[in-house]
């Protein structure tokens, strides 16, 4: 359960969003932090094979993401910045389509989701067309349709931004419990500071460039921040985040 | 192998739970080519006689001659259909669960194609029956004959939408497509009017209508529907399909490349 970055570089035209990314991440909870803007969301493009690499920069579970798409795919649960579920579909329809294309049997993914969704609190709505459900509960049905195939990597990219404090705090404890109970590597991309704890992987990065990675208590020692706000006002010189 | 399959059913009943949700998407389509026949051809049925040719074996109305032509506009406008859907995917985000599978890209976009060609055989198996309500005697037999033609035509018809797709940037510019792929695709062809009459009219479009792959849909389309298969167009259009698939699968890859 390892995601491993080397010399990665990424631009848009003539805008570079990435300038030599080096990471490396490992089983639990990693924190991607940045204003917007700072690359995050180029990152989980690239970790997700929607823009393409080149060989041995990104490294997933031990697998190349150039030559190895396919294993990795399988391996990795997403949840994207915007929502990618079908309005026109019920909640169980999404995560049946979203089963089938990992090549589950729909009597073993029903066996999944009914799981999942008593987790999220959301078996009440399993018939329910996805267009009826508000905000929170489209972001619980994501998560829940990036957990079917049993990934070992969890990426969530600004998954609690827009969302109300109850729904944000019922997510994110959610993810944290499940990372801890299946020692998966979580990468969740935010630029909300105080989803942050002590004890998380901290990566700051900013204008496409990795400012610092360690422990969230570590770095805050070693920039002798007394809080992460501090910590990344020092690193970033950057007011946007809060 | 049972990946496989569960993904491409899971493909295609995705396509038939959207398309049944969009009731007005089947009667649109069954509107459109219905009027053709009830309205359009009987005006024209007078003016526009039709003389013996292959593979009728007699004379026949102009309402029996343009029904495989119809039935080729209603696979024309699903692939279209389906197309705009996919932009209208790429635009909401699904297209990237899509692109996000294990399973190859390849196997994703025929599982694609696929479920396309069923939508459009189901909509034109409808509108066959609706023709015997007007008089067009269809053989039950031609329901069974014409069915892979309809599902080549129809795979056709989709690996072209889905090309469409992955050139088309915005779901705006979709308009385009109606004026600049299948109103000339659908006119220029023996859909409506057989090639020789076309050729007593104007020989440079004549030659136009003989390049146009959809032409060849038709005339597959239309001997198949008497037990027949025309060798010459089915060629035509089993080319066509490879090589407007290979193009669309090639688009498809991701276009942002890293630096790294």
């Amino acid at each position: 359960m390892s995601i491993e970055i080397k010399n990665l570089s990424f631009a848009y035209k003539k805008k570079q969003a990435l300038n030599d990314i080096n990471l490396s991440l490992s089983a639990g909870f990693n924190v991607l932090l940045g204003p917007n803007g700072a690359g995050k969301s180029t990152l989980f493009s690239l970790l997700t094979g929607l823009y393409q690499t080149k060989k041995n920069t990104i490294n997933i579970n031990g697998f190349d993401l150039f030559s190895d798409k396919e294993k990795i795919m399988s391996q990795i649960g997403v949840v994207f910045q915007q929502s990618t579920l079908d309005l026109d579909l019920s909640v169980k329809q999404n995560l049946l389509y979203f089963a089938s294309l990992h090549g589950i049997s729909p009597k073993k993914a029903l066996t999944n989701i009914e799981l999942i969704l008593s987790q999220l609190s959301l078996t009440e709505r399993l018939h329910d067309p996805v267009r009826t459900l508000n905000g929170g509960h489209r972001r619980r049905v994501e998560i829940a349709r990036a957990l079917i195939h049993q990934p070992t990597v969890l990426l969530l990219d600004e998954a609690s931004v827009g969302l109300d404090v109850d729904s944000r705090l019922l997510i994110i404890s959610y993810v944290r419990k499940l990372c801890k109970k299946l020692n998966i590597c979580v990468l969740w991309a935010t630029h909300l500071m105080d989803e942050i704890e002590p004890a998380d992987q901290l990566v700051i990065i900013h204008h496409g460039k990795v400012q610092a990675q360690s422990l969230c208590k570590d770095l805050c020692e070693q920039y002798n921040s007394s809080d992460v706000y501090q910590l990344y006002f020092a690193l970033t010189k950057n007011t946007e985040a809060v | 192998m049972s990946q496989y399959y569960y993904c491409c059913a899971g493909i295609i009943k995705r396509e038939l739970f959207r398309f049944f949700k969009q009731r007005s998407r089947l009667l649109s389509a069954l509107i459109r080519p219905l009027l053709w026949l009830i309205v359009f051809a009987a005006g024209f049925r007078a003016a526009l006689g039709v003389s013996i040719m292959e593979p009728y074996g007699t004379y026949i109305t102009y309402q029996e001659y343009i029904v495989p032509g119809l039935c080729c506009m209603i696979v024309l406008f699903n692939g279209m259909q389906s197309s705009l859907s996919m932009v209208y995917d790429r635009e909401m985000g699904s297209m990237k669960i899509l692109l996000m599978s294990p399973l190859p890209m390849p196997f994703l976009l025929c599982c694609k194609l696929i479920s396309i060609a069923f939508l459009s055989l189901m909509q034109v198996y409808i509108f066959l029956f609706c023709t015997q309500l007007v008089d067009v005697d269809i053989p039950w037999l031609s329901y069974l004959t014409a069915a892979p033609a309809i599902f080549i035509i129809a795979f056709f018809l989709g690996a072209l939408g889905l090309l469409l797709s992955s050139l088309i940037k915005q779901l705006e510019n979709f308009a385009g497509v109606m004026n600049f792929v299948i109103f000339p695709m659908f006119f220029l062809s023996s859909a409506l009017y057989p090639l020789w009459k076309m050729q007593e009219a104007s020989v440079w479009l004549y030659t136009i209508c003989q390049y146009n792959p959809f032409t060849y849909c038709v005339e597959l389309l239309r001997f198949a529907l008497f037990g027949q298969l025309n060798i010459n167009a089915f060629t035509v259009v089993i080319t066509a399909t490879a090589f407007v698939s290979i193009i669309a699968l090639l688009n498809f890859r991701p276009k942002f490349k890293s630096k790294g």
